[in-house]
């Protein structure tokens, strides 16, 4: 499938982050035909039509998501951006942070009309200092002209964006965790319901979206919603950002229509495996995404048809491995991470994450017995729908795909008290 | 520990203000209030939690519970530069352990120290920087550096060394 540049049209480019620049190349033109030639009720119903899905994991239909928010609650209504990208993998907003800025506030003021907000707060991760700079000139060059402010584009309509800066945590990603650090608290994940569309920032109507969700909404304001939904397949609306890494030759974020295989990523776009070795493993959608085995490189990458092979498309963080690759050693990495990055709130999480990861590692020690395999696998499986968010189940997930994808890996560990990617594979083969 | 009582500069205490105006309520002001403290004092200090909570109005037990919640705030003092060896999966198998065990060497500290003439403080984390394209990779202060190998990370310490020199 050919490569469309829709969000990822001005990658690369240094003039584009410049307001003059992008307003010079039909910037904020779709930003004024919302504003000026459709009611907000137009808005959300293109967006609809168009099957845009959230692009930050869930695959949430978004014109439906905002249709959720009640058009007759008095309380103000809030949009926050979830720029917090930290799903292992995952690299995508970050290039929309920081050749791009001006399509994601163009997005924000699309989706500010759409549901009747007034004030909204993009939220990114602390790490991006560089991101946070561009993006932070943007919004004070779009106040300046004013495309933000007062009266936004000349129009009747008062939007105030602030940006926020988070500070080092995986669980501010989830959104209820997001709103509470938004909120000045640590970020502990709210139970859900109530979601976050009836009574979420400042216990308010709030619509959380992804930076490169609310990207794609000036492209689809201006061409139309069956413009975007014929790009993608059945419900998968449009292109995506595939962030590829790991051992490809031609690691980087590549755009394609949603339902391209992954093998044309890996092979086509990525170059292929670095030294034309052979593919193992994929991770298809960040650390969460349950790994899949080389067989399934023919896949089309949409949400539905990865969760049908018992994966998800996630982040769409697409991480490559080779025959190299030792799973027991990448399946630590993976637990080290949740192991860390768990909130604490829960027991099964709190608890489930710290033993897989002390199990995993004693395997790779050379201390593993004959039962720790069992005993990941149940470690494992009480991680799944006891918890508050979906971080344990998603690391549940992940775990439980190395050890049914690859379990001659983990008893080869404990048998042999070592790891022999080379003879392992001699055996299964 | 150092005892001196902290407070915001004039300027700082200008953006105080700023920051209170973006919120409805007061407390979502915590955040963005303990990066300001942090970029005028280097670390939190328990003086600078004890301003935070005086000027927020919170509970300094409040400021404790984010302070200790988020791994960007240092409780101690930390080296003038500080370094992130980003250890999660990309990095992992563009083998970043090479990469971690050159900086113990260089260093002469395991992660979480700082070196002796306070220039260097580092750590190696298990999170991803969102930079796996530039595996291995570490953050050097606000900057990404990525495609290291031992050679690069040394010519990128002697640059911000040499940087500092020159002052
Ligand atoms: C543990 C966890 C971490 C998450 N991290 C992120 C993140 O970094 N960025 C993001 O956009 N969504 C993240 N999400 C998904 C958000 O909860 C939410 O679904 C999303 O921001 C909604 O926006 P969208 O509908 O546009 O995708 C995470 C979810 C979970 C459970
Ligand atoms: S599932 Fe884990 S991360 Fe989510 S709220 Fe519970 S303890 Fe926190
Ligand atoms: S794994 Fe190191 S930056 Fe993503």
């Amino acid at each position: 499938m050919p490569i469309v540049k829709l969000v990822s049209e001005y990658f690369g480019n240094e003039q584009a982050k410049d307001l003059a620049w992008y307003r010079q190349n039909g910037g904020y033109e779709a930003a004024r035909k919302a504003l000026f030639k459709m009611a907000p009720k137009q808005v959300t119903d293109e967006v609809v039509k168009s099957n845009l899905r959230g692009l930050g994991g869930a695959g949430f239909p978004t014109g439906k998501k905002w249709s959720f928010v009640p058009a007759d609650d008095s309380k103000p209504k809030y949009l926050t951006v979830n720029a917090d990208e930290a799903e292992p993998g995952t690299f995508k907003d970050r290039y929309i942070l920081e050749w791009d800025p001006h399509r994601l506030i163009e997005g924000i003021i699309i989706c500010a009309w759409a549901v009747g907000i007034h004030k909204a707060y993009i939220y990114i991760r602390g790490e991006y200092v560089r991101p946070f700079q561009i993006l932070k000139a943007a919004v004070e060059e779009a106040y300046k002209e004013g495309i933000l402010g007062e009266r936004v584009l000349g129009q009747d309509f008062k939007l105030d964006l602030h940006i926020h800066r988070g500070a080092g945590a995986y669980i501010c990603g989830e959104e209820t965790g997001l709103l509470e650090s938004l909120e000045g608290k640590k970020g502990w994940p709210r139970l859900k319901p109530p979601f976050p569309a009836i009574v979420g920032l400042f216990n308010c109507p709030t619509v959380i979206n992804n930076v490169e969700t609310l990207s794609h909404l000036r492209n689809i304001i201006l061409k139309g919603g069956d413009w975007f939904a014929d790009i993608g397949v059945d419900r998968n609306g449009g292109t995506r950002l595939f962030a590829l890494s790991g051992r490809v030759k031609r690691p980087g974020v590549y755009e394609l229509p949603m339902g391209t295989p992954m093998r044309e990523l890996i092979y086509e776009h990525g170059g292929g495996i670095v030294g034309d070795r052979k593919l193992k493993a994929i991770i298809p959608g960040g650390a969460s995404a349950p790994v899949l085995t080389a067989d399934q490189v023919d896949i089309p990458m949409t949400f539905d048809e990865l969760s049908k092979v018992g994966s998800m498309l996630g982040s769409a963080g697409i991480v490559v491995m080779d025959e190299e690759v030792c799973m027991v050693k990448a399946m630590q990495t993976i637990a080290d991470f949740f192991a860390h990055e768990s909130c604490g709130q829960c027991t099964p999480c709190r608890q489930g994450t710290g033993w897989v990861y002390r199990i995993v590692s004693r395997m790779l020690e050379g201390n593993g017995s004959v039962d720790d395999v069992a005993t990941l696998m149940s470690a494992a499986n009480n991680m799944s729908g006891t918890s508050i968010c979906a971080l344990s189940d998603g690391a549940s997930m992940a775990y439980r795909g190395f050890l049914t994808r690859f379990p001659e890996e983990f008893e080869y560990h404990v048998k042999h008290g070592k790891c022999d990617v080379q003879e392992i594979r001699m055996a299964v083969a | 520990m150092s005892t001196q009582a902290f407070e915001f500069t004039p300027e700082n205490l200008q953006e105080f203000r700023d920051i209170l105006s973006r919120y409805p309520e007061r407390r979502a002001a915590l955040l963005p209030t303990l990066h300001l403290a942090q970029e005028q004092n280097g670390h939190i200090s328990t003086e600078v939690e004890a301003y935070v909570a005086q000027i927020m109005e919170l509970p300094i037990v409040d400021v404790r519970e984010v302070v200790t919640f988020y791994s960007l705030y240092f409780r101690r003092p930390m080296g003038h530069h500080h370094i992130r060896v980003c250890m999660s999966i990309a990095c992992m198998l563009g083998d970043c352990e090479g990469i971690r065990n050159h900086l113990r060497t260089r260093l002469g500290v395991a992660p979480g120290g700082v070196t002796a003439d306070g220039k260097f403080s580092w750590e190696a984390i298990p999170d991803c920087l969102g930079a796996c394209e530039l595996a291995p990779m570490m953050q050097l202060d606000g900057e990404y550096y990525g495609n290291l190998t031992p050679e690069k990370v040394d010519e990128i310490l002697d640059t911000a060394d040499h940087a500092d020199k020159r002052g």
